[in-house]
């Protein structure tokens, strides 16, 4: 080290020169991160979609894509959506109030969460970690369910399970009910989903 | 200009070029001062194989991978056809495949089984935190590499795979959801998701990789290596400062550590030709089915080296999560009752326990999953200040220390036994309880590993020459 004094002048340059560089270096980051965004081709494949029910007997569900993600349209038969009122207390949300926002459109904020009592419309990707939940309708005791199972839904990859309106079942992973996407019926037998007559 | 060494009058060609080179590059120097005059303890066991062991399996990963990319398609229409054509139609492709798809899991092995020897002859206690914490690194490389090559092969597990794990992002409070679109690129694994993984899987995760093992070398070498007595064998040098305990590493290890490459060759090339997928282990059967967004599999479970985290993330319910603050806060209680730290360690203790409880309450139980699966695996970097038995090696810890380690490691394969498994709630229970003992080992250590009387640790190695 040279014992001369500092010279002030210098340092306020360097440092001042190397903030900048820093700044600018900091900046080139930007444009780097931003490629990581959905392109704008990504973003444009959101389009609504058409779904025509009138084939689609109780107790029968169809699947529909949105978005990339499959949308389950399924016809309640009359016992499923009687069954459906006397399980709230299993649940972790029953009335649909958490992040009504997101998850469950003004229509949708009953018991049944659809417009028509029978028909629901949900997004088949678990609110944990995004699977596939797959359908175990059948009532009853069976390999990987409590043994007053009401029929819905269980998601293979963590457990959590669903009733037959997406409602999650109490101390599972799943933080929330199944997202109701906005949809709205353009005639008895044809629905669209991913838009409603708010939009 | 410096200065230039001459080769000694009448020196062959290979002495002149060398000093020719010795001139302008370190290449003697570094030669010896990593290999043939690197002093390691002469006492070394099984368990120091496996250092080497996981650098060859570093380079036979990085040499199939560079002919993999080769015949591979990082593109989702494409992906899963060029993984089968390179299986069927390239010469010696399944070869070049079933290698590294065994390496992986070999990798894994390989790198545990050296955590393990770390783990039980305390070889991350001074002065070799920085080892150790490197070492520990990799194994987050590790991990993220393995991760992101599994989803190339596009299949279903691949897909459904990918699509939990980035779900883990998401449960992030504030930023999560965001930084999954990151992630994948687009609203939901596809392409783009591919394509990058392909980048960082191929290119990216294996260059922090590489320098991170120089890292992990370059700091072991600087310290020496621990050995299974726990003695440091610079402490005692002959009047040439060579250890008295230590061995050059070239020739003894270089050929003891053949014997080790033999050993794992063998089980390396029995699994390839034999049973390359190991029963739905190594290669899970449903990944055989090419990806479908709609169909998540039946039963999807991570491949085996990540299920031990993965059944801790399972087993975080919301009643765990309270009964993990009833814990925590017990633990800052009786800390400021009966800890030994000053008043203001103390508080702080108190805070960050505080902390956590409001952060694990106010955030659902899906951040708590996601909290506790990350911290399984950050936990291990605080070993070297966690542990404060007075001896490192577990030799001369006293005899339920062993009882200690050995229910860790029993845990450990019981929560990676029951990450493969479909739910179920005896399974959830059992994982709960793993999941505390797990921690409870890395949270109680300052206390219990001072516990008990030790053995007195000898001044030299004990090594009795066959």
């Amino acid at each position: 080290m040279s014992n001369q004094p500092v010279d002030q002048s210098r340092r306020t340059w360097v440092t001042m020169a190397c903030a900048a560089g820093g700044a600018g270096g900091v900046a080139t980051i930007v444009p780097f991160v931003s490629t990581f965004q959905p392109s704008e081709r990504a973003r444009a494949a959101g389009a609504a979609v058409e779904a025509d029910i009138s084939t689609l007997k109780p107790g029968e569900m169809m699947t529909v894509e949105w978005r990339g993600k499959p949308v389950w349209i399924l016809r309640r038969s009359e016992e499923q959506l009687k069954a459906l009122s006397s399980l709230d207390a299993d649940l972790a949300d029953p009335k649909s109030e958490r992040k009504p926002d997101e998850l469950t459109p003004e229509y949708a904020r009953n018991v049944h969460r659809s417009i028509k009592p029978d028909v629901l419309v949900a997004v088949g990707i678990c609110t944990h970690l995004g699977c596939s939940p797959s359908t175990k309708f059948q009532s009853g005791p069976q390999a990987s369910l409590p043994d007053n199972w009401p029929g819905g839904f269980l998601c293979p990859c963590h457990g959590s399970t669903f009733d037959l309106a997406g409602r999650v079942f109490k101390n599972k992973p799943a933080p929330d009910n199944l997202e109701i996407p906005p949809h709205m019926y353009l005639s008895d037998s044809k629905l669209l989903i991913g838009e409603d007559k708010k939009a | 200009m410096a200065e230039m060494k001459q080769a000694p009058a009448g020196a062959s060609t290979g002495e002149k070029l060398l000093t020719w080179v010795d001139n302008r590059f370190p290449a003697s120097k570094l030669y010896k001062e990593h290999v043939s005059e690197y002093y390691a303890p002469k006492n070394f066991n099984f368990w120091y194989f496996f250092g080497s062991l996981a650098m060859l399996v570093l380079v036979i990963q990085i040499v199939t991978g560079i002919f993999l990319v080769m015949n591979y398609k990082p593109d989702a229409a494409l992906a899963f056809a060029s993984v089968e054509y390179i299986m069927r139609d390239v010469p010696w492709g399944w070869l070049i495949r079933y290698m590294h798809s065994t390496g992986a899991s070999a990798f894994f092995v390989v790198v545990y089984l050296h955590m393990f020897r770390g783990l039980i002859y305390g070889s991350y206690r001074t002065p070799r935190e920085l080892v150790w914490i490197f070492g520990c690194l990799i194994f987050l490389c590790l991990m993220a590499e393995a991760f992101m090559g599994y989803l190339l092969p596009w299949g279903q597990m691949s897909f459904w795979g990918a699509q939990v794990i980035i779900n883990l992002f998401a449960a992030i409070p504030f930023v999560g959801p965001d930084l999954a679109i990151l992630i994948r690129g687009d609203y939901v694994v596809g392409d783009a998701t591919l394509n990058r993984f392909f980048a960082l899987h191929v290119i990216a995760v294996p260059l922090v990789l590489l320098g991170l093992v120089v890292a992990h070398l370059i700091a072991l070498h600087e310290v020496g290596s621990n050995n299974p007595d726990g003695v440091e064998i610079k402490a005692k040098k002959d009047a040439n400062g060579i250890p008295l305990d230590g061995i050059p590493f070239h020739p003894y290890y270089t050929v003891h550590d053949i014997m080790g490459v033999a050993g794992f060759l063998i089980c390396f090339t029995a699994v390839i030709f034999f049973m390359p997928e190991f029963g739905g282990y190594f290669l899970e059967y449903n990944n055989f089915i090419p990806a479908d967004p709609f169909k998540t599999p039946l039963h999807i479970a991570p491949v085996w080296y990540f299920t031990p985290f993965y059944s801790m993330l399972r087993a975080t319910t919301p009643d765990l999560v309270n009964v993990l603050c009833v814990i925590i806060g017990l633990a800052a209680v009786l800390n400021l009752v009966k800890g030994k730290g000053t008043g203001q360690t103390k508080v702080v203790g108190l805070a960050i326990a505080a902390v956590i409880i409001a952060a694990l309450q106010v955030f659902e139980a899906k951040f708590g999953g996601v909290a506790v699966m990350g911290g399984a695996v950050v936990i291990l970097a605080g070993l070297p200040w966690f542990d404060h038995s007075p001896v490192k090696s577990i030799r001369y810890r006293p005899n339920w220390h062993k009882i200690v380690y050995g229910v860790f490691v029993i845990n450990f394969c019981i929560l990676g036994y029951l990450g493969v498994q479909p739910p179920s709630p005896t399974g959830e229970v059992v994982s709960q309880v793993g999941t505390l003992l797990y921690f409870g080992f890395f949270v109680l250590m300052p206390w219990w590993s001072q516990l008990g009387t030790f053995k007195p640790v000898p001044d030299r190695v004990t090594f009795k020459p066959h």
